[in-house]
């Protein structure tokens, strides 16, 4: 039992660049998915995945480390650069009623996406997705598959069937402790996401990646997308773009400049 | 009329209502009868105080297992006591924690679930989120289409204010039924965090934060921030090198802030950083590279050496107060 090979979930998503403007468009204010990307923050979910299995043997030994995604057709290329990355295999959920489902339907159709792939010992996830940003789902697929809850760790170990987690709050930083299986969700401070490699690139074309359907998780079109949804967007307003103001290069008195402007704003 | 659950986390700081729960409950009046849901004692002073917002309801929880596991058990009681009081809404921080117990309290009840609304507004009966998203620039009003609303809400949505008339609350204990698996992440051990003595930065009205330029020295920033009553944050650059609290971050993976004044100081303002200050009400710059990206969203911005600009500030002020 101690250290035996690991069966890790690590959830992916395929974002919109942050590099970019993004949008949102159309009468429900859904996301423009042009010029998207794996989220940075799911590379600290997948090394967290891949420091665990490369400790116990990697694939060899048995371990697998599935990266599930949920999108359109092009999210595929999510799943793609985590197996570029080292994951094991692929999980595409994709279905056209899923456009649009909020935290509620999406947890749900991951929920059941991972219950197809048997009994796993860890479902791993970013600390949030780059779009959204409301890290919902961690908590939501920890309370829907019944799992121990480990969130916002910045450290993960994993002994024998323990996991153990450090958590850093603004007035505390906890230890947490729980028995496999759990949900862990990492944050950026958990440690160095590798990137792939030309060996990794090349040995990603022969990893399998399964692609199922609403009907293939017994799901009902209307669980999910806008009508399984439990929330809505009524109105959307971009903001203005924040533009420059003055800007000055110091000449000696910049110091005293900046409190003529903090005081001409009532601010001192 | 409707009532609106406000969780109250009691565990750490009893007897001490937090300002941002003063906030909730002011709303919470607003949209229909608050019902206080704590997890702890719901001490004389606590009751006093609830009773001053105008709480006539609160339900409340002392069982060991809501301190001794992470979140889930918190959510549980939140759920359970907010069915017990067929509540429409539930509100709660916008702490980790507090998105956490949304989320979870959203499962339970098969309620939608917003998060970091910047204020909740009443339409027709339906209570109505304002937040922004996609690193600001966008801001958006969300709603609950299921029968119970969920919103956690951040700091300084609408100004705390009393009720009109204080109330002497029934206080009821509740006995949660915790699921098992939210008795499965047990808290081992709890350090607490050094205390800076400066304002929090959700809370603060002026934030002063540095980055790389500051080259391991935070001092400059420090007593800047200290004679403008400020906090102090920090780009991720200066958290991972270690030179400040990695609780100090501003940016996309740590704290997300709106002052009314925001004074970045050897930041270069790349797109992560951007993401936690852009709505800041105004935006002072100072970085030796004109170039850097900050100078594009900066209201007042100064190319020059922060180790000369910020002391000459610091005396100057101090010399308009004398």
């Amino acid at each position: 039992m101690e250290n035996s090979a690991l069966n890790i979930v690590v959830l992916v998503k395929y974002v919109p660049d942050a590099q970019f403007d993004r949008h949102l468009t159309g009468d429900a204010h859904t996301i423009d998915r042009s010029e998207s990307i794996l989220s940075e923050l799911d590379e600290y979910a997948l090394e967290a995945a891949l420091a665990l299995t490369d400790a116990r043997g990697g694939a060899k030994a048995g371990n697998v480390v599935t990266a599930l995604t949920l999108g359109p057709a092009s999210a595929a290329a999510a799943v793609k650069k985590s197996l570029q990355i080292g994951a094991t295999q692929g999980l595409h959920v994709t279905d056209d009623a899923l456009a649009g489902s909020d935290a509620s339907a999406t947890s749900l159709a991951l929920a059941a996406a991972i219950k197809t792939l048997g009994p796993v010992d860890l479902v791993i996830t970013g600390m949030a997705s780059t779009d959204g940003e409301t890290s919902l789902i961690p908590a939501q697929l920890a309370a829907r598959l019944g799992l121990a809850q480990l969130t916002f760790a910045s450290e993960l170990e994993v002994e024998g069937g323990t996991v153990t987690a450090r958590r850093d709050g603004d007035d505390y930083s906890e230890e947490i402790e729980a028995s496999l299986p759990a949900l862990v969700s990492v944050t950026d401070q958990a440690n160095e996401p590798r990137y792939p490699n030309f060996k990794g690139i090349i040995a990603a074309k022969k990893k399998k990646v399964t692609t199922v359907s609403l009907a293939d998780l017994g799901l009902a079109a209307s669980a999910v997308g806008a009508e399984g949804s439990l929330t809505t967007v009524s109105a959307a307003a971009e903001r203005p773009a924040r533009t420059a103001g003055t800007i000055i290069t110091d000449s000696g008195d910049a110091g005293i400049q900046l409190v003529d402007f903090l005081a001409a704003q009532k601010l001192i | 009329m409707t009532a609106i659950v406000v969780y109250i986390d009691q565990l750490d700081a009893p007897g001490k209502l937090s300002t941002t729960v003063g906030q909730l409950l002011t709303l919470a009046r607003g949209a229909g009868e608050p019902v206080a849901v704590v997890a702890g004692p719901a001490s004389a002073a606590l009751l006093a105080e609830l009773g001053a917002y105008g709480v006539a309801r609160v339900l409340h929880s002392e069982q060991a297992e809501l301190g001794e596991y992470l979140v889930a058990p918190k959510a549980d009681l939140v759920a359970q006591a907010a069915a017990a009081v067929s509540a429409s809404a539930v509100l709660v921080d916008n702490s980790p924690a507090g998105k956490e117990i949304a989320a979870r309290a959203g499962v339970a009840l098969n309620a939608g679930v917003i998060t970091d609304a910047v204020a909740v507004t009443y339409d027709g009966g339906t209570l109505v989120a304002h937040k922004s998203v996609l690193a600001g620039s966008y801001t958006v009003q969300a709603r609950a289409t299921s029968a119970v609303a969920v919103i956690s809400v951040k700091a300084h949505s609408v100004e705390a204010s009393l009720a009109a008339e204080a109330v002497i609350p029934a206080v009821e204990a509740v006995e949660v039924a915790f699921a098992p698996a939210s008795l499965a992440a047990r808290v081992t051990k709890r350090t607490p965090r050094a205390a800076s003595g400066r304002p929090e930065l959700e809370d603060a009205r002026i934030i002063v934060a540095g980055g790389r330029g500051l080259d391991g020295d935070f001092t400059p920033v420090e007593e800047l921030a200290d004679v403008l009553g400020a906090a102090v944050g920090a780009s991720r650059a200066a958290t991972d090198a270690g030179w400040i609290s990695h609780a100090s971050q501003v940016g996309q993976t740590g704290k997300k802030v709106s002052p009314q004044l925001y004074i970045s100081v050897g930041i270069s303002g790349a797109i992560q950083q951007k993401a936690g200050m852009q709505t800041s009400k105004l935006i002072v710059a100072v970085n030796k590279d004109a170039e850097s990206p900050i100078f594009e969203i900066a209201d007042f911005g100064i190319v020059g050496d922060l180790f000369k600009i910020l002391p000459q500030a610091v005396e100057e002020i101090k010399k308009r107060r004398a």
